[in-house]
């Protein structure tokens, strides 16, 4: 890997076959030549490699769900009790490391305690493990670089023959602090536990998970569906024990290529009922078999309840509410059939409409996408408006025989409208705390056949001299 | 009396088929047919209104047939709970719903952006059980679409409208198929001045029924204040054009 530093074309990183023949990162490339003469060199890509790091990162939830991105190179994985999903640490390791090995990836991995000690471990050592409450022991032959130091703190503390962490641990800490400030102190702490160490995971950690591993893996839908009504119903007992509800479910299937999809669901009410869901996410599989033919199978499915609400716990119909609960049976059958909608059409698909007090007709109307929220509000019935608005109106030619009076005919779809009957205008004007100022004069016309449209004429006569006219609405 | 048997038998199937035909359910139900409120185009149908469970087809030009649409949609979720209204391009206008009879509110919308996902829609919305009335948008229905959604309308008891755009449709299963064309206006409309729009008037053609030969058509006038259609009986003579017309004719 090559890139410029200070305008010297210089290594940033280098292969192993390289190290052995002396190369190092930071020589700059005329040197490297001059050892090797047969070197393969290639430009760094910082920013795909921060992308092959969050794939990675993305694939790395299959172990726990708690992951962060450390540095340009590295990343955290907080395992604590995820290793009782693979039998032990060990097992853990070495499936982490099977799967690095499977990318061509030469990956350190070392669990400890803390985060500081693990990654003085991965950088330092070749051991992988620290057993629980030995970090001191472990780290005391350590490099001072081991406490993720700054380099110029490096080289002062080397400066002194302070050359490894034992050194540092045998002084006085008032002193430590008096020379090199508090970082280097609570890097020391925080590598031995004494001081607790905040990271913050790459994505939310759910409070509700369940995760399935297949055995070999599976490339036909029929299976994952399989798999997925059993976690359904794990979770949804998991919800019922905590009386929470699923407002928004996100399903992960982890490829054997280490890609991760991942399927996103909404819902409009707290879900319990394990079926719900499973309807839901039943469309999103059926696109997915498409995917799976191209034999990369699944390994791991995670499914996380991203969203949940408190709901209590439902009472059993007696018969003397049953016209109560059949109302409310009818509500949770709507906002099931809107979620079945919504998660196939879009986000956006499936609205209500509520009014807004705004005279101009495009803002008459606010779209709301919550179904379960119907509005009773009241719809201001001043004006007769058209059954549908075009959005944006649509310029027309007219003929108008005086000013300030509608047309005689107007084209539209190249057609011929010639006006029948018209209405008076209708004068609407911009909002005066808005910028825009315009005034349109809105007609009700109809055509010689009985055809109702709504025309505006935007700008009076005597601004402009050639208004612009528009067709706004249908009348039926 | 084996003549009379014989008769008895014939009857029976007779009646069987002209219950299959109209598909009749049980009419014991007294919502299981909706009037459309004129005496005149309700004596002509079978059902004497019409049945919730089947599609409902309505084709025409465009403002016409859309109010037409929305008309019978009110009608059929009248306190009856919620209507769908599945568009791919015409979208409903909320305030102008009122003037038809259909509560805003109690509507809901959803777009869709092609025409098989339309069919979709009205299907999971048919055999939802929970709503009062489906109006799908669509270009044309094929014999199986119409088909698929001629069951779902009758497993969830729930009407279809389907406003359809292209008026050479071929066959479908559907129940009733309306022509809805606008009609103009007179001045014998009770129409005051010059600068006055009356109640709309459109023609109403039955072109299809089932269990009845089609091609019935009638003027109907749409009153925004009561919310029913009432047939207009044809004028005698219309040569006596306003002279408005006449004006407009001469430019």
């Amino acid at each position: 890997m090559v890139n410029e530093v200070g305008g010297v074309a210089c290594l940033t990183a280098v292969c192993k076959h390289a190290q052995e023949l002396g190369l190092q990162p930071t020589i700059t490339l005329a040197d490297a030549r001059a050892l090797v003469p047969a070197l393969r060199i290639a430009t760094e890509n910082p920013a795909a490699d921060a992308q092959v790091l969050a794939k990675l990162a993305d694939w790395a939830t299959r172990f726990t769900p708690w992951v962060a991105i450390n540095g340009t190179d590295g990343l955290w994985l907080d395992i604590s009790g995820c290793s009782d999903l693979f039998g032990n640490e060990a097992t853990l390791l070495e499936r982490l490391c099977q799967g690095l090995a499977g990318f061509n990836i030469t990956a350190r991995v070392a669990v400890a305690d803390t985060a500081g000690a693990a990654w003085a471990m991965a950088h330092f050592t070749t051991t992988n493990r620290i057993p629980p409450s030995k970090n001191r022991a472990w780290l005391t032959p350590l490099p001072i670089a081991a406490l993720r130091l700054n380099a110029a703190t490096v080289k002062n503390l080397e400066l002194m023959g302070l050359r490894c962490i034992g050194d540092v641990l045998a002084l006085p800490r008032a002193s430590i602090t008096e020379r090199f400030g508090c970082e280097l102190l609570a890097r020391l702490d925080q590598a031995l536990g004494t001081v607790p160490e905040s990271i913050s995971p790459r994505r939310l950690i759910p409070a509700f998970i369940v995760r399935h591993v297949f055995a070999e893996p599976v490339i036909v839908t029929v299976s994952l569906t399989h798999t997925l009504d059993h976690l359904l119903v794990k979770l949804c007992q998991l919800l019922k024990k905590h009386e929470q509800g699923v407002r928004q479910a996100v399903l992960s299937l982890f490829r054997v290529d280490g890609t991760v999809r991942r399927i996103k669901i909404g819902t409009n009410r707290k879900i319990q009922e394990p079926k719900s869901l499973a309807v839901l996410f039943a469309e999103h599989l059926k696109s997915l078999s498409f995917c799976l033919e191209d034999g990369s199978g699944i390994e791991v499915i995670t499914l996380v309840a991203t969203v949940t609400e408190r709901s209590e716990p439902t009472q059993q119909t007696l018969t003397a509410i049953k016209a109560h609960s059949s109302n409310s049976n009818n509500k949770h059958a709507l906002a099931d059939l809107a979620d079945r909608l919504t998660n196939r059409l879009s986000n956006d698909a499936v609205v209500r409409f509520t009014p807004y007090q705004s005279y101009v007709p495009e803002r008459a109307v606010q779209i709301c996408t919550s179904i379960t929220s119907c509005s009773l509000t009241s719809w201001p019935i001043s004006q007769p408006r058209p059954l549908h608005l075009f959005t944006p109106p649509i310029p027309i030619e007219v003929v108008t025989m005086i000013p300030d009076n509608p047309p005689i005919l107007f084209r539209w779809q190249k057609r011929t409208h010639h006006v029948a009957h018209a209405t008076d205008p209708e004068r609407i004007t911009c909002e005066w705390w808005r910028d825009d100022s315009w005034t349109r004069d809105y007609y009700r016309v109809e055509d010689m056949e009985g055809a109702r449209f709504w025309l505006y004429r935007e700008g009076l006569y005597r601004d402009s001299i050639d208004p612009q006219w528009w067709l706004h609405g249908l009348f039926a | 009396m084996s003549e009379n048997a014989k008769k008895r038998v014939l009857d029976a199937l007779r009646a069987q088929i002209q219950a299959l035909e109209l598909d009749s359910t049980p009419n014991s139900s007294p919502h299981a047919v909706v009037p459309l409120g004129a005496a005149e185009i309700d004596s002509i149908l079978p059902w004497a209104g019409l049945p919730r469970t089947g599609v409902h087809e309505i084709e025409g030009r465009h403002g016409a047939a859309l109010g037409f649409a929305v008309a019978l949609l009110a009608r059929f979720v009248a306190d009856r709970g919620q209507a769908l209204w599945c568009f791919r391009q015409t979208d409903p206008y909320g305030p102008g719903l009122h003037f038809f009879g259909l509560d805003p509110n109690f509507l809901i919308a959803v777009r869709a952006h092609r025409p098989h996902h339309v069919l979709w829609v009205l299907e999971e919305a048919l055999r939802a059980r929970c709503l009062g009335a489906v109006l799908g948008e669509v270009a044309a229905v094929g014999l199986t679409a119409s088909r698929r959604l001629q069951l779902a309308a009758r497993t969830g008891n729930t009407p279809c409208l389907l406003l359809c755009h292209n008026a050479t449709a071929g066959s479908t299963t559907a129940i009733t198929r309306w022509r809805a064309l606008p009609a103009n206006t007179n001045e014998n409309d009770g129409i005051g001045g010059a600068n006055f729009l009356g109640e709309p008037r459109w023609r109403i053609e039955l072109v299809r029924c089932r269990g009845t030969p089609g091609g019935h058509h009638w003027i109907v006038k749409w009153c925004h204040e009561t919310h029913c259609l009432r047939v207009v009986t044809p004028l005698a003579d219309r040569s006596g054009t306003s002279s408005i017309t006449v004006l407009r004719h001469a430019v």
